[in-house]
């Protein structure tokens, strides 16, 4: 920027003085930097959309990390050295996630990411961070069917979240009828996939489950909440499940209400929507609806009550939420710092060989741990939504849940597992005892 | 089947057990360790809770499962006491029914999931066939008929008798059809009549009653079920085609009101703006300003927030409007293409100043009652604030027609587009009225924020998703015309909704778009093109 503005300006014998003044000045200011970034920080990136569509979700994970590290430094650091955050901005925008992955990595020299929020994000850094080498912490939940040495995968995979949801309509609400609604990209589309699988397996008939797609932030949902009630009227007991994404739950749920469709009628469970979703919302017509994830807020534990508290003090808003997201973060930043003093370096390889194995306390009472597929394990909760956009627990797994990096219900993956330290290998096939392929 | 049969005779004993604990006095019982258990906070403990409490027979049962289906059952955890929130405010033991002076600080509200609800609720469902409301019996009349258990027979001849009110009487009919119609002793005459009666009622519940009906019947009821199934079936069929029209009118008139200002902006003035829907947005957060003041300050006018949304949005989105006219646009006309990125980036900005300000989350904009809420006009459920919105927008329509036509500043405008030098030289400032067309089109849009805020999230993204939309139905309906604009949005509104069933939403939305295109190849200026000399300037 400067030196376009000494073109303008300068005459054509100043002008090389002050390019050469403006490049000296650039690169001294470089070479401090760095050197100082050598002596005494470690730093860590953080590569959250903080403008854009998803600025929406992902702004309150970048404060996160930013809270984390915070707390990290009032506790000296880690190997002796400050935590250092760079922030920056991908915007909603597919290849930038790729091309400020590559900044942070290179350019910044990061010891490892935090960031990500769609599936398609994470799928456009992958070739970055495999060829440079680098580690990326993955916190949102996702529709598996993956397991990458560089990445970490600290949400929900679909047998952590999906299936014991099913599983509870199924046990305790006697569902005989499903309604499987979704936005339309890979997420909900491979979810429902395997929720059709797993419903199938357990004796459902195809004509009393329903798919049904529709387009990101879709608003007018007259027409399915229609569909929806008279699929459910048929006498047996009816349940939604909810893969719809961000924004477009709203005008759905207030639909739902409008059509006068209760959650003693026709339940709808859903998993994207937690507290940071809810606070937007007028919560009336949704009371009784259900959410399945790892962590609500309402859990009672001192842990969780303590990091409330920190958090927002941090943000100096009492009325701050936290939810499921946001605690993956915390459990994947402590495994990274705890694996990193294990092995006393922040190498990128000696750091990825640690980290399957490292325990971690979550927020609900439980310890979480890392593992050879790069998932962790976690339990696994259904709320119900109550008035003041908080979640009431009325179900949980009696234990913690490995995550599958690969679905046991799909006939492409079923015979594949991760192992990153036995087998070195993301999708080894347990039938042909071959690294690689869909599987037989 | 099974469970579900036993599930239905359990809440019929609960509830027949809780009117006979109405009626008699108190007999002893393990009624106060019943009552603990509600303190426990395990749904299981409050299940067993609420049979023991209902089989009890004390005079207080009804007091408390009503109580805990209104969450003022209060338990506190340390004591295990359990205490009753009387509607007027007052407390008392549950346990002993004595008056308590204040609630302990631990104590919390008694926790249900949907299965306890339905328990509780199906318990309550015999008394509330009695109940003094009308509403309340023929909700209870209607969950009878759902369940038609035979032994309700009894209650609901006895409330068909006392029943005056013609719809509850209505109601009670056809739950004592249901009944009778699954019932193995009624005569063929009374299930013949039960059938009459739920092919009258012809709606999806009547269907599925019939459809629930075993095959091992008598030949001619058998028949007759059958006939009054495909009656029902073809009723049906022509209300789900005039339920499809007015979902079409409606998603026309949400797309008709996000176009109305583009109408004007782009359709009159020739301006590709692309910050259109950002002004759509401006509207809705003014909505959610004028709410939250009005919660903090003034509750108790709450439904009127957004009669003093309206205004204000058109005002500031007016405003700004003619802010970026006169530092922006002025400077691009007859520049479609640097007016198209200007504009654009322009919404970028404004959405990230929106961002900046109010955060990136969604903001909380409440209905007011009067919009919440729907009613049944024969087989179709009509939403209230899908019919505002259609009547709000009908008359923004209407009021801006008139303006175009009948006012001054109308005259200038029309005079201004269609030949800019002639209206220059017959005294008419051009830029003033520039200016104010352009104020004019943003401050609408600024409405339509106000009505979008009722049905869509209150977020900066909000006025991305009605752009291009909008722009469709300007170029679809013919630019420059604002009738085509009406029709061109209720078409598409009405074509959507017809293909939607069939297609699904992703593949109508896509076959819509197709279809355009195909529509812009044979007539490029749209619906309703403009003729004589405007079109050439």
């Amino acid at each position: 920027m400067l030196t376009q503005l000494t073109h303008d300006i300068a005459t054509p014998l100043s002008r090389r003085r002050w390019l050469a003044a403006t490049a000296g000045l650039v690169l001294g200011l470089a070479a401090f930097t760095n050197a100082r970034a050598a002596d005494d920080t470690i730093k860590v990136g953080v590569l959250h959309s903080l403008s854009g569509t998803m600025a929406i979700s992902e702004t309150t994970l970048k404060d996160t990390v930013l809270f984390l590290i915070d707390e990290q430094n009032k506790k000296g650091g880690v190997l002796g050295k400050k935590l250092e955050a760079v922030v920056v901005d991908p915007a909603s925008n597919w290849p930038l996630f790729a091309e400020k992955a590559r900044e942070l990595i290179t350019k910044n020299k990061v010891s490892v990411v935090f960031g990500c929020w769609t599936s398609v994000s994470r799928k456009s850094v992958l070739p970055v961070f495999k060829e440079l080498n680098s580690i990326l912490f993955y916190p949102v939940q996702y529709e598996g069917e993956e397991s990458e040495r560089n990445v970490f995968y600290t949400g929900a995979a679909p047998n952590q979240q999906a299936i014991p949801a099913v599983d509870y309509l199924m046990k305790d609400e006697k569902v005989k009828r499903w309604v499987l609604a979704g936005t339309d990209y890979v997420y909900p589309r491979t979810t429902n996939k395997i929720l059709e699988a797993y419903l199938k397996s357990k004796g459902v008939k195809q004509e009393d489950i329903m798919i049904n797609y529709t387009p990101f932030g879709h608003s007018d949902w007259q027409t399915i909440v229609a569909d929806i009630k008279k699929f459910g009227s048929t006498g047996k007991k009816t349940a939604v499940v909810s893969t719809i994404n961000g924004d477009a739950n709203v005008p759905f749920y207030k639909e739902l209400g409008n059509q006068g469709i209760k959650a003693t009628d026709i339940p709808v469970v859903a998993f994207s929507v937690g507290e940071e979703e809810l606070a937007g919302i007028d919560t009336k017509p949704l009371l009784g609806h259900l959410a399945a994830w790892n962590y609500f807020q309402s859990i009672k534990d001192p842990a969780n009550e303590k990091f409330i508290k920190a958090w927002q003090a941090y943000t100096k808003n009492p009325k701050r939420v936290t939810n499921d997201p946001m605690e993956a973060h915390v459990i994947g930043f402590d495994m990274w710092v705890k694996a990193v003093e294990k092995v006393k370096s922040v190498d990128a390889d000696k750091v990825i060989d640690a980290l399957p194995g490292i325990e971690a306390k979550n927020l609900t009472g439980g310890t979480s741990k890392m593992l050879p597929n790069h998932h962790i394990t976690k339990p696994v909760f259904i709320g119900e939504i109550k008035a003041n956009g908080q979640f009431d627990v009325v179900w949980k797994t009696p234990g913690l849940v490995a995550g599958d990096a690969w679905s046991k219900e799909l006939d492409g993956s079923k015979d594949l597992i991760g192992d990153w330290v036995g087998k070195k290998c993301g999708n080894y096939n347990t039938k042909t005892n071959k690294c690689g392929g869909q599987g037989s | 089947m099974f469970t579900n049969v036993l599930d239905r005779f359990r809440a019929l004993v609960l509830s027949l057990l809780l009117i006979a604990a109405v009626a008699s006095p108190a007999l002893a019982g393990p009624f106060e360790d019943a009552v603990g258990k509600f303190a426990n906070d395990e749904f299981s403990d409050t299940d067993e809770a609420i049979g023991a409490v209902a089989t009890s027979g004390n005079p207080l049962a009804f007091a408390i499962i009503s109580a805990l289906q209104d969450g003022r059952l209060m338990a506190d955890p340390d004591s295990k006491k359990v205490y009753v929130t009387q509607p007027d405010g007052k407390i008392i033991d549950a346990a002993t029914g004595a008056a308590v002076e204040k609630l302990p600080d631990s104590a919390a509200a008694v926790r249900l999931n949907n299965r306890l609800r339905r328990t509780v609720e199906a318990a309550l469902g015999g008394l509330t066939l009695l109940s003094p409301d009308p509403a309340k019996r023929i909700q209870a009349a209607q969950s009878v008929f759902k369940t038609h258990d035979e032994a309700m027979l009894p209650l609901v001849d006895e409330a068909l008798k006392k029943e005056t009110v013609n719809a509850a009487r209505l109601a009670f009919t056809e739950a004592r059809a249901a009944i009778l119609l699954f019932k193995p002793d009624a005569t063929d005459g009374e299930k013949l009549e039960a059938i009459a009666t739920i092919k009258a009622r012809g709606d999806q519940e009547a269907m599925a009653l019939l459809t629930g009906l075993t095959g091992d019947q008598p030949a001619a009821i058998a028949s007759a079920a059958a006939n009054a199934k495909a009656a029902i079936q073809r009723s049906l069929a022509l209300w789900s085609m005039v339920q499809n029209a007015w979902y079409g009118l409606s998603l026309g008139s949400v797309l008709l009101l996000a176009a109305i200002g583009l109408a004007i902006t782009f359709g009159v003035m020739g301006v590709i703006n692309m910050a259109h829907g950002e002004m759509v947005m401006i509207g809705a957060y003014v909505t959610f300003v004028v709410q939250e003041t009005i919660r903090t300050s003034f509750p108790h006018l709450f439904d009127y927030s957004l009669l003093m949304a309206v205004p204000l949005a058109f005002i500031v989105a007016g405003a700004i409007g003619i802010l970026i006219e006169r530092s922006i646009i002025r400077f691009l006309y007859g520049r479609p293409l640097e007016t198209l990125l200007a504009t654009w980036g322009l919404s970028l900005v404004l959405q990230q100043a929106v961002r900046t300000m109010f955060g990136p989350t969604n903001r909380e904009v409440g209905n007011p009652s009067w919009m919440s809420g729907a009613f049944e006009l024969g087989q179709v459920t009509i939403t209230y604030n899908r019919l505002w919105i259609l009547c709000f927008t009908l008359a923004v329509f209407a009021i801006l027609l008139a303006m175009l036509r009948y006012t001054a500043l109308g005259l200038e405008m029309r005079a201004v587009t269609q030949n800019r030098r002639m209206a220059a030289s017959m005294g008419i400032a051009t830029s003033r009225v520039d200016a104010l067309t352009f104020g004019l089109g943003s401050g609408i849009a600024g409405i339509a924020g106000v009505a979008l805020s009722q049905i869509d999230n209150v977020s900066p993204n909000l006025g991305q998703s009605y752009i291009i939309d909008s722009f469709m139905v300007v170029v679809f309906g013919g630019v420059g015309n604002l009738w085509g604009t009406l029709v061109g949005a209720f078409t598409l509104g009405i074509a959507n909704k017809f293909l939607e069933p069939m297609a699904g939403a992703v593949l109508g939305k896509i076959a819509i778009l197709v279809l355009i295109i195909l529509f812009i190849q044979k007539r490029p200026r749209g619906l309703f093109a403009l003729k004589g000399r405007a079109v050439e300037a």
